[in-house]
């Protein structure tokens, strides 16, 4: 069975790694994520995992990109300005469709912005971010556990999908410290046959390719419609939230990663104050929940979203509604968290506002 | 007298064998400019993959460029890189894959351009890579601009009075600076514009190969080629403008060998 530890985010992460059987980690240095580096600097070697600090970021993906055609569990983890480096090489991955994970400690931007928290690249992610119509699949943990238990989710998806994964989380998280358990966890089990990877045309076996590259149009179009297949499966298979206090709710929140425990914080103090509020969480950021938003936003009288932006995920949330209630925004942006009362007033607000009010504020 | 009796067999007047295409080939057509130095260099490299028996080992990379379509010809495992990344994703290969070789086929604009980190970096970690570095002295997939190593005075479409050192520098003798890390194992200059030199390319590439067995570091051959289309000349014209130009700038020959690198360390 497992076992408990106190890690922070970003250690129990790295070490999930390991566990998880990545047998290549290709990084360099940014805050707030650098102990990933450290970590598996420190652990990774002797328990077979080839650990490299690159010269850049755009070194690191595509090393990435490498070691995952060549057929191992590879990975790389950064912070915002990295993750922007790696985006060329992202869609190079994800069209090549090799599967990988990726690890985005957000920090707050734009530019070298702050090393604070942030939730400020969240069209980053579940976008595309670099060219090209392509998705990666993006899991957004709210606890030091789930930094850890995405890592084993996320290398299986990355291989059943033939796709680039992507942790999405911030800086608090993987800063915090708290219990985590590692699950029994058998890479040996979990390894899928890859005949694709181009790991020497052995044993008369065809020579394989891996390419980005398709000239003709038509064999572009192609592999556009397979991707976007893919990624329509995934949308129906993959969908992952949580509820809290939503079946009997008026008012519904809906925030992931850091913002969900705040959220969820708030909501219970709205209880306490006899206001019916409850949180839908997004585990995965693409697939979207959208399906289940729509669904709740029949029965509340109004939607809330929070997050640690200028209101980015806000956008699904409304083409998950449809204009069936109002939808209103809050969020704090410059590494700055919200407090659970500052959401607690916007709650108390739309708990109090005659319906048209609401539906005002949200285009002010 | 030779004649050509297919694509696979060359023969003299007496129909004895003088040239059979590697079985490392493929049979696809090529799609370089007539004269191009790239069909030649495809050729020795896979005569050589084929000679030492390492086919089924061997994993090569090509980044964007004239020869993105390289895994089109070599009938090996191959990855095709981003612009300018070859060596990093060459890297992840080894790495995940000691017991392979592993190569990267890159232009001079991919390597001493755009992935001038990574040619730096690959080599100074001394990765038992070889890295193949076909220097023309041209963007050529991209129609003819200036490359870090276009000579002064030649005109591209980017220089079209001809290259002049102020404001866009002179010549990159990356080779030169690459054979000072002490992770290079092994740094040669070849070129492919006569018999000869194709045979001393051929040398040069064994031993690249045979570095990685060795685990001497990292092996890079740049090799001096032409781009007829680009310099907009005739095959022959491209090739004696080579030994004209391009190696008076370009010298060939062996910039460090592995006994060198030895007493460095
Ligand atoms: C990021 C990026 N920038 C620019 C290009 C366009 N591009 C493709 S090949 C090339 C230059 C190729 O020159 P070189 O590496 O010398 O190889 P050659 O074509 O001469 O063989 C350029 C600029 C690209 N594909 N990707």
């Amino acid at each position: 069975m497992g076992e408990l530890q106190l890690m922070k985010g970003n250690e129990a992460l790295a070490e999930a790694a390991i566990r998880a059987g990545c047998k290549g980690y290709f990084g360099y240095p940014i805050t707030p994520q650098s102990e990933i580096l450290e970590y598996l600097s420190e652990h990774g070697p002797p328990r077979g995992m080839t650990v490299l600090q690159a010269e850049s970021e755009v070194a690191s993906i595509n090393m990435v990109y490498g070691a995952a055609g060549a057929g191992a569990r590879a990975m790389t983890s950064s912070s915002s300005p990295g993750i922007s480096l790696m985006q060329e090489g992202l869609s190079y991955i994800a069209c090549a469709e090799l599967p990988c994970l990726i690890v985005n400690v957000n920090r707050g931007g734009p530019g070298l912005g702050t090393i604070q928290p942030s939730q400020g690249d969240y069209f980053q992610s579940t976008k595309g971010g670099g060219h090209g119509d392509y998705r990666l699949i993006v899991l957004a943990p709210s606890s030091v556990q789930e930094m850890a238990s995405f890592v084993f989710e996320g290398f299986d998806l990355a291989d059943r999908y033939r796709n680039p994964v992507l942790i999405l989380a911030d800086g608090a998280l993987g800063q915090m410290m708290e219990k985590v358990t590692f699950p029994a966890y058998d890479p040996e089990e979990h390894r899928i046959l890859k005949p694709w990877a181009t790991d020497g045309a052995r044993d008369g076996k065809e020579r394989r390719i891996i390419t980005s590259l398709h000239i003709q149009p038509e064999k572009m179009e192609e592999l556009n419609l397979r991707l976007e297949a893919k990624y329509n499966l995934i949308r129906e298979q993959e969908v992952r939230f949580e509820l809290v206090e939503a079946a009997d709710a008026d008012i519904l929140i809906v925030a992931y990663g850091l913002s969900a425990r705040i959220a969820h914080r708030a909501v219970d103090l709205a209880r306490e104050r006899g206001i019916n509020a409850g949180l839908l969480r997004p585990i995965s950021l693409f697939p979207f929940p959208t399906e289940a938003i729509r669904a709740l936003a029949e029965r509340v009288r109004g939607v809330l979203v929070v997050e640690m932006n200028a209101g980015q995920m806000v956008e699904d949330v409304r083409l998950a509604v449809e204009g069936a209630v109002p939808v209103r925004w809050f969020g704090r942006m410059g590494g700055i968290v919200p407090s659970p009362d500052e959401v607690l007033q916007v709650i108390e607000q739309m708990d109090g506002a005659p319906q048209e009010t609401v539906a005002e504020e949200v285009y002010q | 007298m030779t004649s050509q009796i297919s694509t696979m067999q060359t023969v003299d007047e007496n129909l004895n064998c003088v040239y059979v295409k590697p079985d490392t080939l493929t049979d696809a057509r090529l799609h370089y400019c007539p004269g191009c130095g790239h069909g030649v260099i495809h050729r020795v490299l896979m005569e050589v993959v084929d000679e030492l028996g390492i086919r089924e080992e061997t994993v090569g990379v090509a980044p964007v460029g004239c020869a993105v379509f390289a895994y089109n010809y070599m009938d090996i495992d191959m990855q095709e890189a981003a612009h300018g990344r070859a060596s990093a994703v060459a890297t992840g290969v080894k790495r995940m894959l000691p017991h392979r070789y592993v190569f990267s086929y890159q232009g001079d604009g991919d390597l001493a351009a755009i992935g001038t980190a990574e040619t730096i970096h690959t080599v100074n970690r001394g990765e038992n890579i070889l890295m193949i570095f076909v220097n023309n002295a041209i963007y050529g997939m991209t129609g003819g601009q200036m490359a870090p190593t276009t000579l002064l005075g030649m005109k591209t479409s980017t220089t079209p009075s001809g290259r002049i050192s102020s404001g866009v520098g002179h010549p990159l003798k990356i080779t030169e600076l690459i054979a000072l890390l002490p992770g290079a194992g092994y740094v040669t200059r070849q070129s492919v514009h006569t018999p000869n030199a194709v045979r001393k390319l051929k040398k040069a590439l064994t031993r690249g190969f045979t570095m990685q067995r060795e685990q001497q570091g990292t092996s890079f051959i740049e090799i001096v080629s032409n781009c007829p289309s680009g310099w907009k000349m005739n095959p022959l014209d491209s090739n004696r403008w080579l030994e004209e130009n391009m190696l008076t700038v370009f010298p060939p020959g062996d910039l460090k060998t592995p006994s060198e690198r030895k007493k460095e360390s």
